[in-house]
């Protein structure tokens, strides 16, 4: 598989007042066309830093990001913005409560000048029945759905621009259980059906069991770990990603054993 | 629009500053209907029946020079509404536009745009515009232009308070992502969710327009004789306190009726579109 997007030696600084902070420190990875690749970690891991530069929101301090083999700059163009797409963690606040989930949904469409101008009413219509919300949603204020129809709102923004990288940061964890188990299955759905590759953050190891074909573990700013989810699981290297399995409540018996084995070899480590 | 208004009518203060609001309005617009003497609002003189009390057909008494109050305080609402609306047309986009700009690109832009801005909120109000009309010629027309060259900074950092917390706000960092235009961030996504309390402050200030217009007029910097005045008519009258009471009284309450039930409507729809300040 080639690389759709390439981290190469990736370092973020933060200047507050004299002191340095370090957010994330020389970071290479590659994501694979077609692929969902998982970055786990804890709050100030890094994990959204690494986001908002993939996104463009702001430049590395050093190390160079690569789309496609072509490095992005600092400065994106418009058709960079369209390449690489975001689902927000909270539905309620990405979309604005002042404007229809059509509106909403439009903004993409008119900004790239997707379709004829007269077709693009009807493309909303699309993007909503895409994400399973009947077409005529477009009317109406995100007040008037439910947190998991505001999520649907969000990915069908997302795919408006037929981009074909989607960083999903966090995009299941405002979400309750059964909410949050359709919403991943939309979201695997569309990977199959488009060809997407994904980005997905979260500190949800059960999430990223479901979703991943590969995993990434920061720790602090960090890359620790970076393998695939089933390696991860039955076999992770890193002392800090054993730490992490083993902070997963658990519910089965597998997992209950599974926890007990690794804790034990981490208490024997220690 | 509706549910706004059925709030406003169930709770007995706001439907009373409703009611004021309405009175105040009409009184201005159908001033030419109501009014018993409507030639009374300019330069006439009937020294018959100077300085009388209130009794028919003049319900609040005659001034100086024998014109109906009742009149010319209709004819006066007029100016004064109009003087508040013209200077709160020219003042909220203004002040707005700074506030909105100011708080979305932050850096210099926001040093430069909000250190001009407390420079003129530094300046007393009254003090700027008494210097401003002893500079220009008092007419009605430069007591606009003062009373607006106070007013647009109150805007201004009203709306950037509000437009640097909304562009923390995830739907500022979608439109971003998507590659949306500054304009478009700023006028369709921001601008939407700071016209609650725009509208809020809005109501506020016509009723404080009015008050420092009036006040303007009282120190005889504002709008000039013959055009009816409630300032001046106070200014006018208080000279002939206590004895001829009806020359200071009506327009007085006049000035209170107008300030308290924009105020009353402000406060209500505070409360109801929930834009604080």
């Amino acid at each position: 598989m080639t690389a759709l997007l390439s981290l190469d030696r990736v370092s973020k600084t933060f200047t507050q007042g004299r002191h340095e902070v370090r957010a994330v420190d020389d970071v290479s990875f590659d994501v694979r066309q077609g692929e969902c690749l998982a970055i786990v970690g804890e709050s100030g891991s890094g994990k959204s830093t690494i986001a908002n530069m993939i996104l463009g929101i702001y430049p590395p301090t050093a190390g160079t990001i690569a789309f496609k083999g072509e490095m992005l700059p600092a400065a994106r163009t418009l058709a960079h913005r369209r390449a690489i797409q975001l689902v927000q963690q909270n539905p309620l606040s990405s979309l604005n409560p002042k404007r229809t989930v059509g509106a909403s949904l439009r903004l993409p469409l008119d900004v790239h000048g997707l379709g004829e101008r007269s077709a693009r009413a009807a493309r909303v219509g699309e993007l909503l029945e895409e994400v399973g919300l009947p077409a005529d949603y477009a009317s109406r204020a995100p007040d008037a759905l439910s947190g998991g129809q505001r999520q649907r709102v969000a990915i069908a923004r997302a795919l408006a621009c037929q981009s074909d990288l989607v960083v999903l940061d966090e995009p299941t964890s405002a979400l309750d259980v059964l909410v949050q188990a359709r919403v991943l299955k939309l979201l695997n759905d569309l990977r199959k059906d488009r060809g997407l590759t994904y980005v997905f953050i979260t500190h949800d190891l059960s999430v990223v069991r479901n979703i991943a074909d590969r995993v990434a573990v920061f720790e602090r700013g960090r890359l620790v770990e970076l393998n695939p989810t089933e390696t991860i699981f039955s076999d992770p290297h890193h002392p800090y990603t054993r730490r992490l399995i083993g902070a997963v409540p658990v519910v089965t018996a597998d997992e209950v054993r599974l926890r007990d084995r690794l804790m034990e070899n981490e208490n024997e480590r220690a | 629009m509706k549910r706004t208004l059925f709030i406003l009518l169930r709770n007995p203060l706001s439907a009373l500053g409703l009611f004021l609001v309405a009175m105040v309005v009409l009184s201005a617009v159908f001033a030419d209907v109501i009014a018993p003497f409507p030639t009374h609002a300019g330069a006439v003189v009937d020294f018959a029946n100077f300085n009388r009390p209130p009794e028919w057909p003049y319900i609040f008494g005659t001034d100086l020079v024998g014109r109906d109050l009742f009149s010319r305080i209709l004819y006066a609402y007029r100016i004064s509404l109009l003087l508040g609306v013209v200077v709160l047309v020219i003042a909220v986009p203004i002040g707005v536009t700074i506030g909105l700009v100011a708080g979305y690109l932050g850096g210099w832009t926001e040093y430069v745009l909000m250190r001009i801005t407390d420079v003129f909120l530094s300046i007393p109000p009254l003090v700027l515009a008494m210097s401003m009309m002893g500079l220009l010629q008092p007419t009605l027309t430069n007591g606009m232009l003062a009373v607006t060259a106070m007013w647009w900074p109150w805007y201004t950092r009203l709306v950037y308070n509000l437009a640097r917390s909304e562009k923390e706000e995830g739907y500022v960092l979608a439109a971003e992502v998507i590659g949306a235009s500054r304009m478009h961030v700023i006028f369709r996504e921001i601008l939407p969710n700071c016209v609650p309390s725009i509208v809020t402050k809005m109501t506020l200030d016509l009723g404080f327009v009015i008050l420092i217009a009036s006040s303007l007029s009282f120190l005889g910097l504002g709008v000039q004789p013959p055009t009816p005045d409630l300032g001046s008519m106070v200014a006018d009258g208080a000279k002939y306190l206590p004895d001829s009471w009806w020359l200071t009284v009506f327009p007085g309450l006049a000035i209170l009726v107008a300030v308290f039930g924009f105020n009353l409507v402000g406060d209500a729809l505070r409360d109801v579109l929930g834009g604080g300040q």
